[in-house]
Order: C-alpha cells, then sequence, then structure tokens
C-alpha cells in the first residue's frame, strides 16, 4: 500500500534524525523529571494524596509541548517542509508520519516519566497508564496539525502551547478522572472518544494547513 | 432598589455598554475610512491631472 | 448581490433588532412575573441565556463559512468566517460577565468552577482568543484563511467535546453546585419572554455582523485601491 509506506518513511525519517541528535528526546525526559521535582515543592503538607495525579497530567501536557514545538523545527531551519510537500504523496501522509514520530517520542519520555512519578508521589495503576497512551494519540494527532500551523506563523514556539492548551483540556479532565475516579471506564471512554474525533478531523484538515 | 434588582439591572446594563462601545469604535473606523477615500481621491485627480503629458509623444509617432 | 440589495437587508436587519430588543426588554422587565422561587433576580436569565445561544450560533456561522471556504476556495468566506468569530467572542464576553453577576445574584460569588455554561464558555474564550493570535501571527494570503478555517471547524467540534469533559469532571474534579438548569418548567410567559429576547439578541448580532462585514470589505477594497494608484 503505497500510502502507508510514504507514512512509514516519514516516520522512520523523523525518528531516525532524532536517534542522531537525541536532543529533543533528552529535554523532554529531563523536562517531565524537573517538573515532577519542583511539583513536589509546590504542594503543601496537608494536601489529599489524589493532587498529585492532577501533577502528573499537568507535566505530561507541557513535555508534550516541549517535544512539539520541536516537531517542526528541523523542517524549518532547513526548509524540509516545502519539499515534503512536493513530494508525491498524500498530505494527510505527512501528518500520520509526524504524529506516529511524535507519539514514539512522548511514549518514550513517559517510560521515564511514570517510574519516576511512582517513585516521588503515587502508584501507577493500569488505569493511569490507559489514560497516559490514549492522552498521548489524542495529543500526538492534535498536536502534529497545531505545530504544523504554528510552524507557519511568526510567532512559532509562542503560539503553540495557545492553541493546544483549550484542545488538551478535555485530555486532562480524560486523564485525571481516569487516574483517580472510582469508575475509570467512563473517563477512558471519553478519551478514546476524543481520539476518534480530533484524530479524524486533524487527519482530513492537515493538507489545508500545509500547502502554500 | 432591592439588590437583585441592581444586579439584575447592571447585567442588562453591560450589555447595553458593550453595544455603546462597539458603536464608538465603529464610528472611529468610519472616520478613518472617510479619511482614506479622500487621500485616493487626491491621488487619483493628481494621477488624473498628470495623464495629458504622454499623448504629444503617441501623435509624433502616428504616421 | 447589487449594493442596493445588501443595503435593504441591513437595514432591515437592523430595524428587526430594534424592534425585538424594545419588545424583548418590555416582556422582561414589565410583563412577565417574578419567578417564584428565584424572585426578581431570575430575570438575568432572558438576558444571559440567549447572549450564549446566539455565542453559540456565531461560532457554528463561522464554522460553516470556513467549510465553505475550504470547499470552494472562495476568499470572500475569510472574512465572513472572521467576522462571524469575531461576533461570537464578543457574545461569549458578554455571556460570562452577565453569567458572573448571575453567579453572584445566586450564590454570593463572582465565579463557581460548578457552573458548567460559564466554564465552558472560558475554555472557548481561551480557544477563540487563540484564532485571534494565530491570524495576527500569519502573513495574510490564502495560507491563512486556510489555517483560520481549519481552527474554526476545531472549535465548532470542541464545544460539544469540552461540554462532555466538563460534566464528567462535575463533581470528581470541579465541586457541584446545585444546579439550576433554566429549561426546566418554563412557564408559557417565561417561555414567551425567552424567545423574544433570543430573536432579539440574534437580530442584533446578525446586524452588527453585516456592518462590521461590509466595513472589513471596504477597508480591504480601499486597500486594493492605494495600491493600484501609488
Amino acid at each position: 500500500m503505497n500510502y502507508l509506506s510514504d507514512v512509514g518513511a516519514l516516520a522512520r525519517k523523523d525518528l531516525r534524525l532524532e536517534l542522531r541528535s537525541r536532543d529533543t528526546f533528552l529535554s523532554m525526559v529531563l523536562f517531565v523529571v524537573a517538573t515532577l521535582v519542583v511539583f513536589s515543592f509546590s504542594l503543601p503538607a496537608g494536601t489529599a494524596e489524589e493532587a498529585s495525579y492532577g501533577l502528573l497530567w499537568v507535566a505530561l501536557l507541557f513535555t508534550a509541548i516541549l517535544g512539539l514545538t520541536r516537531a517542526f523545527a528541523a523542517e524549518r531551519e532547513q526548509r524540509l517542509l516545502d519539499g515534503l510537500i512536493l513530494a508525491p504523496c498524500d498530505r494527510s501522509a505527512i501528518w500520520l508520519g509526524k504524529a506516529i514520530a511524535v507519539l514514539a517520542f512522548l511514549a518514550l519520555a513517559e517510560v521515564v516519566a511514570l517510574p519516576a512519578f511512582a517513585l516521588f508521589f503515587e502508584p501507577v495503576t493500569w488505569e493511569v497508564v490507559a489514560a497516559v497512551v490514549l492522552a498521548n494519540l489524542g495529543l500526538a494527532a492534535v498536536g502534529t496539525l497545531l505545530a504544523a500551523m504554528a510552524a507557519a506563523s511568526r510567532a512559532r514556539e509562542l503560539l503553540l502551547p495557545l492553541l493546544l492548551l483549550p484542545l488538551a483540556i478535555p485530555i486532562v479532565v480524560g486523564g485525571v478522572g481516569a487516574s483517580i475516579s472510582d469508575d475509570p471506564g467512563r473517563f477512558l471512554g471519553f478519551l478514546g472518544l476524543y481520539d476518534l474525533i480530533f484524530a479524524i478531523l486533524s487527519w482530513a484538515s492537515f493538507e489545508y494547513v500545509v500547502t502554500e | 432598589m432591592t439588590s437583585a434588582e441592581k444586579y439584575v439591572t447592571a447585567a442588562y446594563l453591560v450589555v447595553l455598554g458593550v453595544l455603546l462601545a462597539y458603536l464608538v469604535i465603529y464610528a472611529f473606523k468610519l472616520s478613518r475610512l472617510e479619511r482614506e477615500v479622500g487621500e485616493l481621491t487626491e491621488l487619483a485627480r493628481r494621477r488624473r491631472e498628470a495623464e495629458p503629458t504622454p499623448e504629444p509623444d503617441r501623435e509624433e509617432v502616428a504616421p | 448581490m447589487s449594493t442596493s440589495l445588501r443595503n435593504n437587508s441591513a437595514v432591515a436587519l437592523a430595524a428587526a433588532a430594534f424592534v425585538l430588543l424594545l419588545a424583548g426588554l418590555t416582556l422582561a422587565f414589565y410583563w412577565v412575573p417574578n419567578a417564584p422561587v428565584e424572585g426578581f433576580r431570575q430575570r438575568i436569565f432572558y438576558i444571559h441565556v440567549p447572549v450564549a445561544l446566539t455565542s453559540y450560533a456565531c461560532f457554528g456561522w463561522a464554522a460553516w463559512k470556513a467549510l465553505r471556504l475550504l470547499w470552494t476556495r472562495e476568499r470572500r468566506y475569510d472574512l465572513e468566517s472572521y467576522t462571524a468569530v469575531h461576533m461570537g467572542v464578543i457574545f461569549g464576553i458578554l455571556t460570562l460577565v452577565t453569567g458572573s453577576i448571575w453567579a453572584r445574584t445566586s450564590w454570593g460569588v463572582w465565579w463557581s468552577w460548578g457552573e458548567r455554561q460559564l466554564v465552558l464558555f472560558l475554555v472557548l474564550f481561551l480557544f477563540y482568543s487563540a484564532y485571534f493570535m494565530l491570524r495576527y501571527s500569519v502573513e495574510p494570503g490564502p495560507r491563512r484563511e486556510r489555517m483560520s478555517a481549519v481552527y474554526a471547524l476545531f472549535g465548532v467540534v470542541l464545544i460539544p467535546v469540552s461540554f462532555m469533559a466538563i460534566r464528567l469532571a462535575e463533581g470528581l474534579i470541579h465541586p457541584v453546585v446545585f444546579d439550576r438548569d433554566p429549561s426546566d418548567n418554563l412557564a408559557a410567559s417565561q417561555l414567551t419572554t425567552f424567545v423574544v429576547c433570543f430573536a432579539a439578541t440574534l437580530a442584533l448580532a446578525a446586524s452588527l455582523y453585516v456592518n462590521e462585514l461590509t466595513g472589513k470589505r471596504v477597508d480591504e477594497r480601499l486597500r486594493e485601491l492605494r495600491e493600484a494608484l501609488t
């Protein structure tokens, strides 16, 4: 299937670039651990233990923003995006390839972040992991599209958080809810719905965002 | 006026206030547009007055 | 559309807005009786909910125009979508302010995270404010038009999704407040007043929209004219 092989090639390109320099991935890992440590100082002594789950989700969200800001940075610096667009592949394949790469970075950062969280704060239950996986999908889907928008703007790094944060609020609700609720299924289902809706929307509208 | 009446009236007045603010902003915009139209009319008139000079050249070329 | 036809519709809309607003205000203050439980302060309902619904309508209109832009690539839809978002944000701010006043009269606080409509509008306000940031930081042109259109579509999808999220968050994340659901058990007189007020705010938004759109179009044409002359 031509489409899928395009996607694979694009994703592999990003991952290989990252493997060589490793700077995005390392910054994300360091950032999330540092944020968790800062958070450990930010909550007063008597706070409920559940509040730390909220901190986990905020840390993950900001780490995702950090990673996404770099998502199209390389292309911008070397004007590769124009080349990619001229390439004879469906524009949405660019989105999918990039989103898969972002997903990989997020997952790798969380492989470090979640154990760190379990060590510093609260145990990481399977509901938390499930929620994190689902949230990753949503963040990668929407974030890749918004990162492409921000890459075309003058404001760049400043614009991406502004665009992403309102759209990320449902993800945070779903994640925190799944982490602390007695009925996590509702929240996990909601996260799945969010992923489905916004992945389709992002996939369909990506070409309108990148063409000149 | 009871406290409830004050708040209710305040809510409706806020809407009115925003409307009036919009009017004021719009008045400024209109006066700016008028000024621009005036400037452009000037430009156009000057252009039209400058046009007659090329024509004598064209007459020379015609056999 | 010829200019005379456009002028006529603009005038008609403004006249309709005027009549409906006057009628609505009269009904809301002189005709409809006090609500049995809440008393006089319930009358904020007749301005708060219509303004909120009108804001949703504006965002929906903006998304429709955005969709048309992406389908047909006709440039005029960009201005129409942008103006609609602008109207939506203005009415959104009004929703937040009137809602805050209503919260104050009901519970003595200016803000409550348990109040679904208020929280939803706060999220939407953040979202559509970013819309303007997006527009201002991208060079004008077809690309900016398309990006704005895509973003406007995301916004309208976000409305129900956010609402779901806020409902899920109730109790678990945000405190539960005794939910005053305005659409429960409306008496006939209350319903009539509400409908008239809603029609009034819609007509008002439409009238402002048409005016602003004309202003923006004139702006654009003057700019073209200036470029042609200099």
